[in-house]
């Protein structure tokens, strides 16, 4: 047997650094310990994202929890040389601030509070594709405690007491979705896993997918077991090879553990999961829309009801539920309810995992408690603006809501921010400083939406484009009077009728911009102007998407 | 009522059928909720979103096309605010809609432009501009017969629905995504696609974006408005008889004068067609207007045909007839009589034969197509008909198409197979040497070898009774012959079978067992079956396999022999036979003849069975038939061996050919007599699913042409015979009285709406939708037939390697006469063509398009190869309607014993590279 490895050191191999060689440096690098005759004692192993996107091709040396940052192939020689043989690290190659996990040592009490990982916990410190490393960190233990120790009723109660809310965007109670599909009665059913993440900017699933891939295995056969499901499917978006290459390796890996199959762990319970690839268009990330995607058809959104937990995929009972709702079970079943109700907003307990990204210093994937705030994640996470000062924050992604100075302070979760008229949505925040202006980020907003528009129903298909063109002319000072308001009008309008919820989108920036910031998108009105009856004109050229 | 429930639309009770949704509900109580994608003939889309209305106890507002009406909803239909909402929402459909209504088709007919009058919605008092403007999108016009214009297409998806949905066919589709979406059918342009033109979509799409090209009347545009009268008529190309609706509108034309002219043809939302159409009937009715149309009667002076007078005509040809007759006796005579005529032309035509002249010799083309059915289908069951109707087959658990292109040759028919099959779940067997159209929704094809049809057949009986799956209590109480059949049966075991067929040995047990097995079964053939030597065998051996399986006398199921001819049916029910008077019944029938001598007070009918189509072309070339009276036919195509057609018509002392055009017979005819084309006359067709359905006068006929049974009744006047019919309605009274199946279809029914199909026997009677009901058989009990395998007579050998296949295709129609005269049609396919495969065509070494010489035994023709997959190695497939290249130069006489009718689908020739 092989003694145990001195050191690990961990190369975060993920959809970002894989692009700028992760992988070349991550050979390199076991090459040149084999080559020194470390072979035994120093582990390489690929990880998952550390939850940073600027810092280049980034490896941690475990247990010393030394990061390094902007590693490149010619690098490697020397710091094998200094940090191994040696066992001097090298000091400029060190990463300021970036922490796998905080240092026990000069974290002070609320950060360490922040800390709590239970979706991202084995990111970055485990080898995503050894299943032993996986159950050695807790992997697979409340499959097994379900399976042994609870009914199906139990594992959705369990689910229920714990509060949890789905992380897709629509913060549906997961337990109660779930019972809805348990008491459907059909010869199969079916648990979907959206990973189908198309919002700009948001790259949550992913990590989470290729950083700790059994804990989704794990959340999908737990929703299984609980709603009586024999088959899962995880719908990933096609641009994500690498996630799918790691849940296939990850699904492959606990077939053989017995993990997924027949009769698993040895109970009467059989589950199995495949992997459908994405076609691409964000509109298939819409549950129904996705059911037709994986159908083999157009990915249109269906005529709801039938909801999918009556009518789903094939037509039979289905449950599809958010990557990171899914990855939030392993720990409740684990630890109960109590301990995860523990964690965070009574409201909606528990962590949520966030990509942040806009001008701030640091850039990147967060899991904080539902409880913190946006000058939290600002302040502790994100490094604070840089450059600039704080104007407004995009929170979940394009179809979010703009967030004002004033609405720093609010915490992140559903019920906090519904009291203020606001939605937590999907998983992103965008920071932006002052020299963004609104009427540009709307336009591109809609621009976005345009392109995504699937065209089926009419007043997406051409509300956008109208939108297209309001927001263009705004942010051109050309707006002519009353435009603000025809674009209030016409996105309520959307809201209430458009077919699927693509559609009725643009409600959500376009109302909260206008809500705090009426007199800067008001501004793009061109005092003189005269609107023209008929307009037989476009004021701009418009470009559209396609 | 149990089926109606009770809703509150803005507070008014309405009643709704169960089922229906909140939309439909409304609009038959005639609350006018806006919608554009909605259409009833398709699944819904629920994408304008104009049809929103709020329910009590529901959030939002919900599309009243997708949601069911429930007992005690409350709906509010009409609120201010969802008003608002909509009015906006069709604001946003008219940004990105071109309204040059000024110029549009559809103006006035057009249900965007009616929202946007009720919403008050002119350029003026819309609130979003003109994004279609910048917009640019490519609009198609290549299709041969529509155009569309995607700037004002809505994308409310009713035409891809309807391609695919109502005709099986999923040419359309969307293509781009979001504000560019535009229809399209995947192909760099419309006319390279698989669309086969037959303008559902055009029919249903709500706005100007597909409309029809122009094909009638003089004006290049036409629009609804200008329609100034529409009447319901019957196509006058095959045997479905799918109602039209032909717009007219007086018009001024050099040479005419001012008159009404056909403008417009929509597809009737009636049976048996409901809307659906096919190229022809739609776009294929321009050859009424043909200049070339026969417009004065000629007689041959000096070897010319010269014009010349009615009465002059008439009084000649009367002269010959009764010279020929006291010179060689009434049997010297024959008439061909038509199934393009109506029942009630087809009733006089073999009246004058029989009665006038006193010939028996009477026959018409259904020789050619179902003789063999007629003549089997009344041994083994006692009625030689389609047995169900058509609509049935939509709901058949299985359904077994043999010998039947039916996509091509009854393309409406097709649409409720691919129905069956796309929306019901059947499933569908096909068995055809051809991998035709159907093949694409078949659960299972058997590819036999051409002429081998006995041999699968009774393949699938055996299988049937091997294993067990045969309806012993039907046989039991309602067939005879069994044992003695399934002696003859044990010789057909699978492996057998698949030797002599090719079909394997597994898939034959399949298919029976499928069949055995459906809760209803249908068999549909056409002439893959009939066009053999062993024709009736054939059909006998098909009998054989509904009555097994118990598969006959239910809704669904039963034997359906397509029959080709708009009035096929009709001229054989008329007694266009030589075998029977009018009725099927027989003219060697002692009480029969005394019926009809009785009612047509003419003691000296022929008693004996007159001659077939094939044995009167033999005896005109031996001179016992000196004088032939054709009726609308074209034998120098349609016929076998058009050689010795050419040289039998030669022979004849007097030929009398009456049409509407000048065909290749008629230039041969001593006397040609101009008739009136479908629209010109009134009278009946059946169609295939012995339905009677009437047609209309639509415009007068050119010139001095007249109704052929105006013609008929003037010669029989001119011979003396004291006829005094003043209208279709007069024989179709005597029709009633004396064919026992027609009594009950009066003119007053057909008057009244009644689309009845035969048997009818009295006028309380609501006609037979099908026949033999529960094991009831027109002869009493089904009979078995211990039919057995016969080779095709003519077998491929070293000199004519070899099969040929003859046939229809979609685009033409028998011989060519009407298809080539419209614009549309030839379009699409314009001459001959010859299929054969890849592998052949290497073989030869010849290329897609080059033109081969092919010979039989009998002649030989120049023809262009169309290379296709859809024949198997070593045949070869060539569609019969063309007369540069007719396919019957080629084919063999061999005829079947019993109905005469000639091997026109199994020859042996060669092909030669040039
Ligand atoms: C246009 C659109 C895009 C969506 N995209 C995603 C997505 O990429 N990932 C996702 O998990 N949910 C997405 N959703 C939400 C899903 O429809 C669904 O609510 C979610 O998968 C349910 O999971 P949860 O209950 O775990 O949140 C999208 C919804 C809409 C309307
Ligand atoms: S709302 Fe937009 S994306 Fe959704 S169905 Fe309509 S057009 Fe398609
Ligand atoms: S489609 Fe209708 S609204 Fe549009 S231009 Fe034609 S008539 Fe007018
Ligand atoms: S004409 Fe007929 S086949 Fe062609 S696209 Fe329209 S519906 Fe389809
Ligand atoms: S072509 Fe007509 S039927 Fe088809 S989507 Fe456009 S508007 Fe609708
Ligand atoms: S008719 Fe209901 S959405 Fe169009």
């Amino acid at each position: 047997m092989k003694a145990k490895p001195r050191a690990y050191v961990m190369v975060s191999v993920d959809a970002n650094t894989v692009v700028i060689g992760a992988r070349e440096v991550k050979n390199r690098l076991a090459a040149e310990i084999g080559l020194r005759g470390l072979g035994d004692e120093v582990r390489v192993v690929e990880t998952g994202s550390f939850g940073s996107v600027s810092a280049g091709v980034v490896a941690a040396v475990m247990p010393d929890g030394i990061v390094y940052g902007h590693l490149t192939v010619g690098s490697i020689a020397r710091l094998v040389e200094e940090h191994f043989v040696k066992g001097r690290p090298v000091r400029e190659w060190i990463l300021p601030g970036e922490h796998p996990l905080p240092d026990p040592e000069t974290a002070d009490a609320r950060q360490l509070q922040h800390f709590g990982r239970i979706v991202l916990d084995n990111c970055g410190r485990i080898d995503p594709d050894s299943i032993d490393e996986s159950i050695a960190n807790d992997g697979y233990f409340a499959l097994g405690k379900a399976l042994t120790e609870m009914t199906p009723a139990a594992v959705i109660d369990g689910v229920k007491a714990s509060c949890l809310r789905g992380r897709g965007g629509a913060g549906f109670p997961t337990g109660l979705k779930w019972s809805f599909c348990a008491k459907e009665v059909a010869d199969i059913k079916y648990v979907i896993c959206n990973a189908d993440e198309g919002e700009p900017g948001t790259f949550k699933d992913r990590l989470i997918m290729e950083g700790d891939p059994h804990k989704v295995i794990e959340g999908m056969a737990l929703c299984g077991y609980a709603i009586g499901a024999t088959q899962g499917y995880i719908y990933i978006r096609g641009e994500y090879r690498l996630s799918i290459e790691r849940m296939r390796a990850a699904i492959d890996a606990a077939r053989r553990h017995g993990l997924l199959g027949r009769k698993i762990l040895g109970s009467g319970f059989d589950f199995d999961i495949d992997i459908k690839i994405g076609a691409g268009a964000y509109v298939c990330g819409e549950e129904t829309a996705l059911i037709e995607s994986m159908e083999g058809k157009r990915g249109l959104p269906r005529v709801k009801p039938p909801f999918p937990a009556q009518k789903g995929f094939r037509g039979k009972p289905t449950n599809v539920n958010n990557v990171e709702t899914l990855a939030s079970v392993p720990f409740i079943i684990h630890h109960g309810a109590e301990a995860f109700r523990a964690i965070g907003a009574a409201g909606m307990p528990g962590t949520k995992v966030y990509t942040i990204l806009g001008h701030i210093a640091r850039p990147g994937l967060i899991e904080v408690p539902t409880s913190v705030t946006l000058r939290d994640v600002l302040e502790d996470y994100a490094g604070g603006m840089r450059p600039g000062a704080f104007k407004m924050a995009q929170l979940g992604g394009t179809a979010g809501e703009i967030l004002a100075p004033e609405m720093l302070d609010v915490p992140l979760n559903a019920d906090a921010l519904a009291k203020t008229g606001h939605t937590l949505g999907s998983g992103a925040i965008l920071f932006m400083n002052e020299s963004v202006g609104v009427c540009d980020f709307l336009h591109a907003c809609i621009k976005f939406f345009a392109h995504e528009s699937c065209g089926n129903c009419n007043p997406c298909r051409n509300g956008m484009a109208v939108l297209l063109e309001l927001t263009a002319r705004l942010k051109a000072g050309k707006g002519y009077p009353g435009d603000v308001e025809l674009m209030e009008e016409l996105v309520m309008g959307m809201k209430s009728i458009a077919f699927c919820p693509l559609g009725q989108s643009p409600a959500a920036p376009v109302l909260s911009a206008l809500r705090y910031f009426r007199s800067e998108v008001r501004a793009g009105i061109d005092p003189d102007a005269i609107r023209p009856n008929p307009e037989h004109t476009l004021r701009t050229l418009l470009q559209l998407a396609g | 009522m149990s089926d109606t429930i009770t809703l509150w639309i803005d507070k008014q009770p309405i009643t709704a059928i169960k089922g229906e949704t909140i939309l439909e509900a409304a609009l038959r109580n005639g609350i006018e909720i806006p919608n554009l994608c909605y259409n009833k003939k398709v699944s819904h889309t629920a994408s304008c979103r104009l049809c929103i209305v709020n329910i009590a106890g529901r959030p939002g507002a919900i599309p009243a096309c997708t949601t069911p009406a429930e007992e005690g909803m409350t709906i509010t239909c009409f609120s201010p605010a969802l008003e608002k909402v909509r009015r906006t929402t069709l604001d946003l459909a008219l940004s990105n809609h071109n309204d040059d209504c000024i110029s549009c088709v559809k103006d006035a007919s057009c249900q965007l432009q009616d929202l946007a009058f009720r919403y008050n919605l002119g350029f003026k008092d819309r609130q979003f501009p003109p994004i279609w403007e910048e917009l640019n999108k490519t609009s198609d016009f290549s299709s041969q017969v529509l155009n569309y214009d995607a700037s004002k297409c809505i994308q409310c998806k009713r035409c891809i629905k309807a391609c695919s949905e109502l005709q099986g066919k999923g040419v359309l589709t969307f293509v781009n995504r979001g504000i560019r979406t535009t229809v399209g059918t995947g192909y760099a342009e419309w006319k390279d696609s698989k669309c086969d033109g037959c303008g559902e979509c055009a029919q249903i799409c709500p706005v100007g974006a597909i409309t029809v090209k122009q094909f009638y009347g003089p004006r290049t545009r036409i629009r609804q408005k200008d329609i100034e009268r529409v009447v319901r008529t019957t196509c006058p190309y095959c045997g479905v008889g799918c109602q039209l609706d032909v717009a007219t509108r007086r018009c001024f034309s050099e040479g005419v004068g001012s008159k009404d002219l056909m403008i417009q043809v929509t597809g009737a939302d009636v049976v048996p067609n409901y809307g659906r159409t096919c190229v022809k009937g739609r776009f294929g009715l321009d050859f009424v207007t043909r200049p070339d149309r026969l417009k004065r009667p000629m007689i041959r002076k000096e070897g010319k045909l010269v014009e010349v007078e009615w009465p002059e005509a008439i009084s000649y040809t009367a002269h010959r007839l009764s010279e020929i007759r006291a010179k060689h006796g009434p049997a010297a005579i024959a008439g061909l009589s038509s199934a393009r005529c109506t029942n009630e032309e087809n009733y006089l035509f073999q009246k004058f034969i029989r009665s006038s002249i006193g010939s028996p010799h009477i026959d018409h083309c259904a020789r050619l197509c179902h003789a063999s059915t007629v003549a089997g289908l009344a041994i083994t069951l006692g009625s030689g008909a389609m047995t169900n109707s058509i609509a049935e087959l939509e709901h058949a658990s299985v359904i077994l198409v043999t010998g039947s292109n039916t996509t091509e040759t009854h393309p409406v028919i097709a649409t409720y197979i691919k129905r069956a099959v796309l929306h019901h779940k059947a499933k569908l067997i096909v068995v055809d040497p051809r991998e035709i159209d159907l093949c694409r929704f078949a659960t299972l094809w058997l590819r036999q070898r051409n002429g081998t049809d006995i041999a699968w057949i009774n393949g699938m009986v055996q299988a049937i009774i091997e294993n067990g799956w045969e309806n012993k209590a039907f046989i039991a109480s309602h067939t005879e012959n069994f044992d003695a059949t399934r002696e003859v049966m044990k010789k057909y075991d699978a492996k057998t079978v698949e030797h002599l067929t090719g079909i394997p040995a597994a898939q034959l047990v399949k298919a029976a067992k499928l069949f055995a097995q459906a809760k209803t079964a249908s068999i549909v053939y056409s002439m893959g079956i009939t066009q053999h030597a062993h024709g009736t065998d054939n059909v006998k051996a098909i009998s054989n396999l509904a009555l097994v399986a118990g598969q006959i006398g239910r809704e669904s199921t039963g034997v359906n022999p397509l029959r080709g001819q708009n009035n096929v049916q009709g001229a054989c029910d008329m007694g266009a036979l030589p075998n029977v008077f009018p009725g099927y019944q027989k003219v060697d029938d002692a009480t029969a003849h005394d019926k009809f001598a009785t009612a047509w007070h003419n003691k000296h009918l022929p008693e004996k069975v007159g001659m077939t189509v094939t044995e009167i072309m033999g005896a005109a070339h031996d001179g016992t038939v000196k004088a032939l009276y054709i009726m609308g036919e074209n034998p120098m195509i349609s016929d076998p061996d058009i050689t010795h057609v050419k040289a039998s018509l030669a022979h004849l002392e007097c030929l009398i050919v009456q049409d509407i055009f000048l065909t290749e017979t008629a230039e041969l005819a001593d006397v040609v007599l101009p008739a009136s084309s479908f629209a010109e006359k009134t009278g009946t067709y059946t169609n295939t699913e012995r339905r009677i359905l009437p047609l209309a006068r639509i415009v007068d006929p050119p010139g001095d042409a007249r109704a052929d049974w105006e013609i008929v009744q003037s010669l029989a006047q001119a011979l003396g015979h004291a006829w005094n019919y003043d209208d279709t309605n007069d024989i179709l009274r005597e029709i009633n009285a004396l064919v026992p199946q027609y009594a009950g279809i009066t003119p007053e029914r057909l008057a009244a709406g009644e689309r009845l199909q035969w048997p009818c026997p009295s006028v309380t009677h609501p006609g037979t939708r099908f026949l033999h009901k529960d094991g009831a058989f027109s002869r009493g009990k089904g009979l078995f037939s211990a039919v057995d395998h016969i080779a095709a007579k003519e077998q491929p050998c070293a000199e004519y390697p070899f099969v040929l296949n003859t046939g229809r295709m979609l685009y033409h129609y028998h011989t060519c006469s009407m298809t080539r005269r419209t614009e549309a049609l030839p379009r699409y396919v314009k001459d001959a063509y010859m299929e054969m495969c890849k592998a052949d065509c290497d073989a030869l070494g010849v290329a897609h398009g080059e033109i081969v010489r092919v010979s039989s035994r009998r002649g030989a023709i120049n023809i262009p190869v169309k290379l296709t997959e859809i024949v198997a190695v070593g045949s070869v497939f060539i569609p019969f309607h063309f007369a540069e290249a007719a396919a019957n130069v080629l084919t063999n006489t061999a005829i079947d014993p019993t109905a005469k009718i000639p091997e026109l689908k199994v020859c042996a020739v060669k092909i030669e590279k040039l």
